[in-house]
């Protein structure tokens, strides 16, 4: 993987992701390790995300690398009018790695064929985000003992979730089932559904919460955003259908976990967080080993 | 010439003719090929009945013969366009047009949010479907289907 850019999960074969996951376990253990003294890693985020940047930092830092960058485009030479083929241009020579979130689809593409130097795709709008995949994919093994043959229940906006599309193509590897629950505006898209057929693998489609999530290993939540909705009438009566609440989770398997790519807003109730089933927050914290474990990867170290 | 009937489109000596290009579609022909470029002689002919596509264009060319992957480029626009290869008056060789599995520069994206409506990028596409010609664009990894296909 030395010297691979990593823009999409697709970008690495199911042997490659599982190494990923086993280096992860690695950093889990034993998170402070200097394997990126004297590197320098430019965290270039040209729309801002706190959550992602400050994984990627962190992960960075306890790995003893140095970092440049910036948080936002006001402060960086774009709001000048700089093409984001010089900007990484210039970049490229200032550092080893770029991680790189930017509000345009297929920009971390482009960028990865511009730039000499591995590139992370830290999120390209709405097309792909691989790195939250791969910390999806290390929670289920890690909750789960292993990824074959699951039930993963996904919740809330299944249309515009790039992390839910990234997460349904990634798990089809190891023969998952699925059970897709959304109000009819927010379905999962024909092209994924059509990708399952064509796999063979099962899924399901549901409008509300059932006692059919008895059957769930995983429950993968989302938020419904209120932007999503052409009627604000639609979004205040789907909003509250796809609440998760302590109560719904009695008859869940004893192993069952909850994960929730974060932030959340009111599609979990705080009254889950204290069930041993709730996950998104040990999740979160996995982002940061997987992060390390992707970065010296790429970098081929280790 | 062989044919008794009355053509259209006058018989050329030396070079391609490129029969069965939807009307609709002659001048997207034209351009992807460059022929508004070159400087040999160029007939056409457009809004020709045809059976088989309602109305049809035909394109001859004289002194031209093009190469299988250039003209393979026209597959997106003339799926079933014929090429007939002139050798002195007559057909010495006849070609059918293939869509290739990688589409560089010919399309745009339909995605407005791609990056490739924004910069100076050569689009490149694979083919996901042929008989409904069907684009994934390599870049922002959304599909471009016939309806909304666009030539540059």
């Amino acid at each position: 993987m030395k010297n691979r850019s990593l823009v999409s999960i697709d970008d690495f074969s199911t042997e490659e992701i599982l190494r990923i996951l086993d280096l992860t376990e690695e950093f889990e253990k034993q998170p402070i390790r200097k394997l990126l003294e004297g590197k320098v890693i430019a965290t270039l985020f040209f729309e801002p995300s706190t959550r992602t940047r400050l994984s990627f930092e962190s992960a960075i830092n306890r790995l003893g690398g140095k970092i440049i960058g910036f948080s936002d485009s006001s402060s960086s030479s774009v709001s000048k009018g700089e093409t984001l083929n010089d900007t990484i241009r210039m970049v490229n020579s200032y550092c080893d790695l770029i991680v790189m979130r930017h509000p345009i689809e297929g920009s971390a593409r482009f960028a990865s064929e511009i730039a000499t130097v591995p590139v992370i795709n830290a999120g390209d709008g709405a097309n792909q985000h691989p790195t939250q995949t791969l910390l999806d994919l290390y929670s289920i093994r890690k909750t789960q003992g292993r990824l074959d043959n699951l039930n993963i229940f996904m919740v809330g906006d299944l249309k515009y979730g790039r992390t839910v599309h990234s997460l349904v193509m990634a798990m089809s590897r190891w023969n998952a089932t699925f059970n897709f629950i959304s109000p009819d505006e927010l379905k999962m898209p024909d092209e994924f559904k059509m990708y399952l057929d064509n796999s063979g693998l099962k899924y399901y489609e549901h409008n509300d919460f059932t006692e059919i999530i008895s059957k769930a290993d995983i429950i993968y939540m989302t938020r419904v955003q209120k932007e999503r909705f052409s009627d604000p009438i639609e979004y205040e009566k789907v909003k509250n259908v796809y609440v998760l609440r302590n109560s719904m989770l009695k008859n869940t398997k004893p192993g069952m976990r909850i994960l929730h790519p974060l932030p959340r807003v009111n599609e979990i109730h705080p009254d889950v967080d204290n069930n041993p089933k709730a996950y998104y927050f040990e999740q979160a914290l996995n982002g940061v080993f997987t992060r390390q474990a992707i970065l010296c990867s790429l970098l081929g170290i280790n | 010439m062989k044919e008794a009937k009355q053509m259209s489109v006058s018989a050329i000596q030396n070079g391609t003719v490129i029969d069965h290009v939807p009307a609709s579609n002659l001048f997207k022909v034209i351009q992807i090929l460059g022929l508004d470029r070159i400087e040999n002689q160029i007939t056409f002919g457009t809004n020709l009945e045809s059976k088989k596509l309602g109305l049809k264009a035909i394109i001859k060319i004289s002194g031209v013969f093009f190469e299988d992957k250039d003209i393979n480029r026209i597959a997106l626009v003339a799926p079933d366009a014929k090429l007939n290869i002139i050798k002195d008056y007559e057909v010495v060789e006849k070609k059918v047009v293939e869509v290739p599995e990688i589409i560089v520069g010919i399309a745009k994206c339909m995605n407005p949010k791609c990056i490739t409506n924004f910069e100076t990028v050569t689009t490149r596409f694979s083919i996901v479907s042929k008989k409904n010609i069907s684009l994934k664009c390599h870049y922002c990894e959304k599909i471009t289907n016939q309806e909304n296909l666009e030539i540059i």
